[in-house]
Parts: structure tokens; sequence; C-alpha cells
């Protein structure tokens, strides 16, 4: 009886999300053969499908949990780091590790395998620093992760690790996004998979994630977020549940800090900043807390404004013989934190509030059904 | 030994009384709102902007400084106002976000406005003028900042202690809604403990850059951070409390940076290993331990949580 | 929204259309922003006004404009993906950049990718070049200048124990600190390495450190912002060491902290003011036409290497696109091994590597009382 309870009928609104999503792969794999690969528009889809896998493991704890953690660029640079040490190809780690003798770990793992390892030593990590740290409430909870990720900083760059983590020094040279181009004899780019393989490993993963938040654990956490003490009183176990989600959430962070690491081409502990988890948790809040949909959009549109549409906010432009005043290096930084700002204030709830896809399709399908009423 | 160690504690003590002055303003804040305003360290940063322009623009030093602390004092007004009140009854993580947007939008503002170039903070007559105490050379306001921070904790606790809105402060931060019963009004008292709190924030910028010099967008970040964390060590409410935990962090965090020079005059290293690297991250190795074991603070009140 | 959207789009398209005149565009990769933002400005000031000079340049018999495209990389290793793909997307022939090595290395890739050549300017940690055929430099390297300046703390200060500081995780310094200890060490001193956290302001305790040690030498290789920190709380402190410095400490900021204090400050550097007095009249006078420029500079008209230095890398690059006799990027790519210059810096040739065939460096010093470089020698190390 339970079963015919929880289990939902895949209805159409499902379908029609499932089938929308299909074409915008379908989309960016065409456009990737035929647009120039300088385009900006793949660095935006890359760097996007990295932040919203990251953006979606926030949620599941910040959004589906009710752990605010600012810890993210921590674990991102875990998964970035074992990603790296793991991949890096035995002929270049002389010239990347040209301090410490060519480092201590002297084989390679396929990128796939050291991905999921990052994840691994992620959670991991979670794990570690949720035993003291899980207990406390929200903004003790906040400040404590975002200290682990200073910690976590300085440990990977301390010197004396230097032989596997490269001290404070660049990891580079391992396999990147571009590497998934398909390569004809003469080393020519026969068919372009740079941009749909970063979409694909994000899309799965958030694919995961939303089974996850589905389920009945998915529906503890929600509880949990809602009411700690009414959650315990049903009978979840509110320390394991919390552990687990945070561990959960950790891994993501791990494999989208990994993808990062492909992205940006290089690796450095000195880049993953408290400032890059407040951007994710910006990412997250202008989508919605508590939607996929919701970060998985504000993303890509957080992404596309920061490194496209906004860039000539930081230039001379000219309309005819009228210079456009303000326009200077840092403007599109101060017009991003304004947008932010109203977010923040006004539309508390975000692009997508706590909805999602499926929500939407459902909702025009109800009205259009009143309307064909109506009209009737 | 004492000659190898001094020097590092005189440090930290000049450093831990600025991060002093900035944790109170945390302190008090959260103590009323329960709110984390994680931009107060951009304000002090803004405060040391706003010398570093007005200075050049050559209004003279002495008129500069008041200026500037009544400049910051409103900043924390105009901020609580903007940013803070239209969110008093969202939940708290609604507050604390926007307290995240406010510290990105200002460190934009001035990464704008400066050109994200470091700024070469006015040298102040006599405060700037070296010393030499007990064989160590540095600078008077690393002297005089520890008594000046005394002085102005306890004002501030006479403040609180004995005066019409000091009673106030209190009864809000021991419950909001009876004391808005009680016919407190509570938006004075916030803007009251904000305006406080920055421009004691406004003082620890005027003496944390003229030792250190230089400002730019991300100089309030780390003392920021590191003033929270002073706060929630002493335990959070706690005025006393956020004082001593930041003359502790302070201290604590320059002996570390010399940490492998001393265990290797004691005979205990046998070689440096880079243990300076941790400087930054031995803070928060503390904030973990003591929100393990205490986590309350040193000084904090035992709360119960009411369901 | 569908407003806003048409605006951008509208100005893409005058844009772009206002560059479909006979133009070619040269990328300038430079920090304008962080720690390196007032290094960054000076070099970009040499390629401004190198511009400036010669705005036109002739490829194939045809005589096109140069358009000097900007991207900011910020000083770190995160902005400079963007950075460096934003000038692969705005289509340029080549890139000049950048000051400092970390956001070279980080942006490499990207110009590899595009096949589009980069010339670094200032970078001389030797990774940038090593492994790879895109990236070319005008300036000597670190070991090089390691060694110079572990002779000169050996040989001529007569020390034996130096400390060394730098920042963590900037491969510039990191570098730098690795080759002046192996050479020291090789000399028959002691060394001793510490690194400070990127944001550090307060360096009283390394200053501290450096006295415990018995250090006869302060050696920090580090940015701008940092060096006027370190050189001005050595003041305070009454340090008796002088500090020694790399290229980056060349800087009337750095000159400006030091002024009327008793603090010795020592570096190795590309270029010495004098060294050709045509392009020095033509600088400072452009610079004291052009507030900007001067604000940029730091508000005086003293000569930077670093500008002398994006100037010579400007003309390069016209030099390597006369040779390919076309815009397109590989072909300028395979022009330049070959270009062959004599710049105000000195004569410019490429190694196999891809380095500037250089063996030469001077090394100045402060002058406390006047706050100006004072030239000391010039180094050579066989």
């Amino acid at each position: 009886m339970s079963n015919s309870l929880t289990k939902k009928k895949i209805d159409s609104a499902t379908i029609i999300s499932a089938v929308i999503v299909l074409c915008l792969y379908v989309a960016v794999f065409i456009a990737e053969q035929f647009i120039p690969a300088t385009s900006m528009l793949f660095t935006v889809l890359k760097k996007g499908a990295t932040y919203a896998l990251v953006a979606v493991s926030m949620n599941l704890c910040n959004g589906f949990t009710g752990i605010f953690s600012l810890g993210q660029a921590g674990f991102m640079l875990i998964g970035a780091y074992v990603y790296g040490i793991f991949t890096i190809p035995l002929a270049a780690r002389m010239d990347v590790y040209q301090y410490y003798n060519g480092g201590l770990v002297q084989f390679v793992l396929p990128w796939f395998i050291a991905m999921i390892l990052g994840g691994l030593a992620a959670a991991f990590f979670a794990f570690l620093i949720g035993l003291p740290v899980l207990r406390l409430k929200s903004d003790y909870l906040a400040i404590a992760t975002l200290g682990f990720a200073e910690i976590i900083r300085a440990l990977f760059q301390w010197d004396k690790l230097g032989p596997v983590t490269n001290g404070s020094n660049m990891l580079r040279l391992f396999p990147t996004f571009n590497d998934f181009n398909v390569r004809g004899a003469e080393g020519q780019v026969t068919v372009y998979l740079s941009t749909l393989v970063p979409l694909l490993i994000a899309g799965v993963c958030i694919g995961v994630i939303i089974l996850l938040i589905n389920s009945t654990f998915g529906r503890a956490l929600k509880a949990i977020r809602d009411d700690e003490i009414a959650a315990e009183a049903m009978g979840i176990r509110l320390a394991s549940h919390k552990r687990l989600a945070f561990c959960i959430s950790s891994f993501f962070a791990g494999v989208g800090g990994a993808m990062l690491a492909m992205y940006q081409t290089t690796v450095q502990a000195k880049s993953f900043t408290t400032a890059m988890t407040y951007e994710i948790l910006l990412i997250v809040v202008i989508g919605g807390i508590g939607s996929v949909t919701g970060s998985c959009i504000s993303s890509f549109l957080f992404v596309a404004a920061s490194e496209w549409w906004l860039r000539f906010l930081d230039q001379k432009q000219m309309i005819g013989n009228f210079e456009v005043p303000l326009l200077r290096n840092g403007f599109r930084l101060v017009v991003f934190s304004i947008i932010i700002m109203i977010v923040v204030l006004f539309f508390r709830q975000g692009i997508m509030g706590t909805k999602e896809l499926p929500d939407l399709i459902r909702n025009w399908q109800r009205k259009g059904k009143g309307k064909e009423a109506t009209s009737k | 030994m004492w000659n190898t160690v001094f020097p590092y504690i005189l440090s930290g003590i000049s450093v831990g009384g600025q991060y002093a002055l900035i944790a109170i303003g945390y302190t008090m804040v959260y103590g009323i709102l329960r709110l984390i305003n994680f931009a107060h360290g951009d304000v002090f940063m803004v405060a040391g902007i706003i010398m570093v322009y007005m200075a050049a623009s050559g209004v003279p030093l002495w008129l500069c400084i008041p200026l500037v602390l009544v400049l910051t004092a409103l900043i924390g007004f105009v901020i609580e106002r903007v940013a803070y009140k239209p969110l008093r009854t969202a939940p708290r993580m609604s507050a604390m976000i926007s307290a995240i947007g406010v510290s990105y939008t200002l460190q934009n503002l001035v990464l704008y406005i400066t050109g994200g170039l470091n700024q070469i903070y006015p040298t102040i007559p006599w405060i700037s003028d070296s010393v030499t105490i007990f064989g160590a050379t540095t600078k008077m306001v690393t002297i005089i900042t520890p008594f000046l921070t005394i002085i102005l904790v306890v004002a501030l606790v006479m403040l609180i202690n004995h005066t019409k809105i000091g009673m106030a402060m209190r009864a809000v931060s021991r419950d909001f809604e009876t004391s808005q019963l009680m016919g407190i009004k509570i938006n004075s008292v916030i803007s009251m403990t904000f305006v406080i709190g920055t421009f004691l924030a406004g003082v620890a910028s005027v003496l944390y850059f003229t030792n250190y010099t230089t400002v730019i967008q991300t100089s309030g970040a780390m003392p920021g951070l590191k003033a929270f964390v002073a706060a929630v060590f002493g335990g959070i409410g706690s005025i006393p409390g956020a004082v001593v935990g930041a003359f502790i962090i302070g201290i604590a965090e320059n002996i570390i940076k010399g940490l492998d020079i001393i265990l290797f005059k004691a005979g205990i290293l046998s070689g440096p290993v880079g243990l300076a690297t941790f400087s930054d991250a031995f803070t928060f190795a503390l904030l973990i331990i003591i929100l393990a074991v205490k986590p309350t603070g040193l000084f904090g009140e035992k709360t119960t949580d009411k369901v | 929204m569908k407003k806003v959207l048409a605006i951008v789009l509208a100005m893409m398209l005058v844009l772009s259309a206002a560059a479909m005149a006979e133009t070619v565009k040269i990328g300038v990769y430079e920090p304008a922003s962080g720690d390196s933002g007032a290094g960054g400005k000076q070099e970009m000031l040499g390629m401004q006004y190198a511009n400036k000079e010669t705005p036109t340049v002739e490829i194939g018999g045809t005589t096109y404009d140069v358009e000097l495209v900007y991207a900011d990389n910020g000083s770190s290793t995160d902005k400079a993906p963007s950075a460096a793909q934003q000038l692969v997307s705005e289509g340029v022939s080549v890139v000049l950049g950048s000051y400092g090595s970390g956001v070279s290395i980080a942006g490499s890739q990207y110009f590899a990718d595009a096949n589009i050549p980069a010339i670094g300017v200032t970078c001389t940690n030797p990774q940038v070049t090593a492994g790879n055929d895109h990236y070319f430099r005008i300036c000597f390297l670190d070991p090089f200048q390691g060694t110079v300046l572990a002779n000169y703390a050996s040989k001529e200060l007569g020390a034996t124990t130096a400390y060394c500081l730098g920042e963590l995780g900037n491969d510039y310094d990191q570098g730098l600190l690795t080759y002046f200890k192996q050479a020291f060490e090789g000399l028959g001193g002691t060394a001793i390495v510490e690194s400070f956290p990127t944001g550090t302001a307060d360096f009283t305790s390394y200053l501290t450190n450096a006295a415990n040690y018995g250090a006869q030498v302060f050696f920090c290789p580090v940015s701008i912002a940092y060096s006027t920190q370190i050189v001005q709380q050595a003041a305070s402190q009454g340090a008796t060491f002088p500090i020694l410095g790399s290229d980056t400490l060349d800087s009337n900021v750095v000159a400006e902290a030091a002024k009327g204090t008793n603090v010795a400050v020592i570096i190795t550097t590309f270029y010495q003011e004098g060294a050709t007095p045509a392009f020095d009249e033509g600088f400072k006078a452009w610079l004291n036409e052009d507030s900007e420029a001067m604000t940029n500079n730091g508000g005086n008209d003293m000569i930077s290497a670093v500008s002398a230095m994006g100037y010579d890398a400007y003309y390069t690059a016209l030099e390597a696109l006369k040779a390919a006799g076309s815009t397109d990027a590989a072909a300028v790519k395979a022009a330049l091994p070959s270009v062959t210059l004599t710049g105000v810096s000195g004569a410019i040739a490429f190694d196999e590597t891809g380095d500037a065939i250089r063996d030469a460096a001077f090394i100045k010093k402060i002058n406390n009382e006047t706050g100006d470089w004072e030239f000391v020698t010039e180094q050579t190390v066989e």
C-alpha cells in the first residue's frame, strides 16, 4: 500500500520536460559542429555546466536539507586537486612538479575514475568535518564550514605536501574539455564534443540528485528542513540523514571541482576562495532556494552575463561621437551586484521559487485547459 | 627566548586590538538581530578607502579622521535600513544572504572606483612614527591600539549598562518581541547598534591601515572573518568576550608566523617546516574546535531553544 | 528583458561593424586589477605609447590599423581563462602579456587551442614557454635572474644567510625563490624560504623572522602591492638588512615607499632610464600630456622597466605581422621564431624554446633621499 502512495506516476509534464532537455542537448551538439569553437557561447556553456552542478549540489544541502553550508569551495578544491594529481600524464609530471622532482604519484588514472575519486575524497572530508560541525545551528554551521574551506586551502598549499599537491604551485597539463573532441589522423577535429560532454556529465549528476530528492530519503530531508523537531518525532534520524545529505552534496561539489579543473586547464588552491562560495550561493539564491531547475537556469544566466553579455560594460563604448559615461573596468561587476541585491531584497523567490520545470508545464497545461473550458 | 618571542606578541597585540574593534560590531549585531553581518569587514575596508580619497582631495588630516568616522557610521546606518530591515521578518538565512550580497556589492563598488589598484593610506603624523620598546622597534600605533581599544570598550560597556539606549539594547537582545511590546522603538535601537558597530570599525580602520598602509577592495575580507571568529570564540553577544577572543587570535596568528624559528631556537625543530602557511587556517581551526567543545564560546551565555 | 537583449545585440553589431575596416587586432592580456594591477597597467602603457607612435602596420602590401584589444586577467589564475577566451573570441592575431607568470600559464592553453601565438613581456618563469610552441617571451628567465641576485647577495653584499619570502601560489615568486635558493646555497650561503598567504597585509612577523634567523639580506620577489608594504614595515621596524627584489619591484611606487627611510632596496631589472633617450623623452612627454596615462603610471613620469618592455613587445608583434604577411594567427605564429629587432631594452631574438636570447640584467637601487632608482651595475652570468 505504501508503494502505491509513494510511487509517482510519470505524467505528461515529466515527459515533456525530458524531451525539452533532450532537445537542448541535440541543439548543443549541432551548434558545436557548425559554430566556430572560439565562440564565447561554448565557454559559457562549459563553465555554466560546471557551475550548474555545483549550484545544484549546494542546493541539495542548503535548499533541500536546510544545512546552511559555506564550504563549497573547499570541496571543489579537493575534487579538482584529486582529479589533477591522478590524471597528469607521466611525461608531463617532471614539468608540473618542477620543484618536487616529478612528485610522488607516478601513475595515471582514466579521467572518469579520477573524477569519481575526486568526488569520493570530497565526500570523505565532508564526513570528517561533519562529525563536529553538523550538530551546530544554522549560522554557526555556516561559519564553521567556511572556516573549514580556508583550512583545506592552507593545507593544500603546504610546502611539505608538495610531492603530492605540488605545494602552492599550479597543477596543469591534465586532460581538459578540449580533449573530448574526436580528432582525425592529422590532429584536426572531426567531431566536436568539448561542450557536449561536460553538459552530459553535469546532466547525469543532476539527474541522480533529482532522483534522490524525489525518493523517500529526499522527502525525509525536506521534512528536516521544514521542522527538525517534528521530523525527529516522525522517526527520521536527524544525524545520519544530515550527514548523508552533506556527504552526497560534497561528492557532487567534488565532481564539479574536477569539471572546473578541466574548464580552467589549471588548478591552484589559491583561487578556491570564499568569494567562489559566495558566487555559487548567489547563483542558488537567484535561481530559487529549493529548485533544481532554478539553479541550472541561473548558473547559465550568471555565467553568460558575467563572461559575455555584460562584458561591454567594462570597456569604453562610443555611440557616434558620444562616449557613454561610467563605463570602465569593473562597472560590469557593479551592475551585477546591484542586480543581485535587487533579487535578494525584492524577488526573494528567485527565478523559480521552489518550482521545477514539470511544475511549470503542469501549470500551462492547467491554464490551457481552463481556457478551453471557458471558451466552450 | 623572550627577545625572540616578544616582537611577535607585540605585533599580535596590535592586530588583536584592531580585530577587537571590528569584532564588537559583529557581536552587537548578532546579539540583537541574530545576524552574521558578513558586510562588516567590508565597511571597515570602505572606511579606509574614504580616508584615502578624502586625504587625496586635500581635506586636512585632523578633519579627515572625524569625518571618516561619521561617514562610516552613516554607511552602517544606511546598509541596515536598505538591506536588512526589509528582511526582518524573513527567515534568518535571507538576511545572511543579503549580508553576503552587500559584501559583494561594496567590494565591487570599490573595485570600480579604485580601478582595483592598491591605494596608499595617508600617513598620520605621530602615530606613524617608529618607537623602540623592550628592544623591539615598531610603529607608535602598535602601542596605542590596545590602550585605545580598552578605553573604547570600557566606554561602550558603560553606555550599555548605564544609559537608557543601552538598557533598550539589552532588552532587545534578550527578547525581541517583548521589548517591542514594552514600547521600545526597535528600529532606532537596531540603527544605534549598527552605528556604534560601524563607528568602531571606522576607528579600527584608521589604526589598521596606518599600520599596514595599503587598501584594496579585498582588504576587509580576512580581518572581518577573523574578527567574527574572535566574536564566536569569546562567546557571541558578549563584548568582553569578543575583545579577549580578538587578542588571543591576534597573538596566536603572529606566533604561528614565527613558530618555525621559535621552535627551532627552542631545539624542538631541526629546520623550517613552513608552519607559517597555517597562520590564517589556525584561526579557523580554533573556531571549529571551540564550536565543537563549547559552542557558546568562552563567555557566552547558555541559551535554550524554544520549541 | 527582451529590450535589454535587443540593445545588447545591437551594440555588438555596431561594434563588429566598426571593426570591419582594415584592422589587425593585437590582444593585450594583462592584469588591470588585483595585486599585479599596478604593474600590468605600466606594462600596458608601453604598448599604448607604441601604438600611438605607430598606429598602422603594412602587412602584405596593405596598411592595417592596429587595434589593441584588452582583457583584464585580474592577476588571478581563476579569472585568467575567461579573459584569455575573450581575446580568442575577438579573433586577435597575436597576444601580448602577461605581467605575472601564473596568469600567463593559466591562459596559455586557451591560446594554444586557438593556435594564437603569445608574446610574454615580463613573465620570467621557465614554465611559460617550456613544452609549447606558441608562447614566446622577450625578457630573461628566473634561473638567470635568481642566479644574478644570489651572486649579488653573496659577493657584493657579503651575505651568508638570506631570508626569502614569497606569496603562496604565485608561480613567479615561487620560481624565483627556488632558483635563488639553489644559486645562493651553491655559493655556500644558507637560504630560508617562507611564504605568506594571498591578501596578507601584516608583514611585521615575517620581518621579525628574518631578524631572528640572523639574515643579512631579505629577498622578496613579490608583486608591487606586497613589496611596498614590506618596504614600509621594514622601515618602521628599523630593519638593518637590505631588501633584495626582482623586476616586479622596479616601480616608482616602491621607490616612493622607500623615500625618506633607511631601508636599502636593490633589484634586478630589464631597463634603466637613460638607455634610450629618444624613447624616454617621448614617453615622458606622452605621460605629461595624458592625465589618465599619468595616473596609471602611479602619478609621476618615472619610466618603469615594464613599460619599456611593453613597448618592445608591441614592435615585436608588428615585426611578426610583417614577416607573416597576413593577419592569420597561425601565420604569425610560424613567423615569430625568426623575428629579430633592436628594441629600447636591447636586442631581441628567440631561441628554440621561444625565449629571448638575453644574458644581461641591470641592477638598480633606490636613492632613499630623492626616491629615484639609481643604476648600480649591469650583470651577466656565464
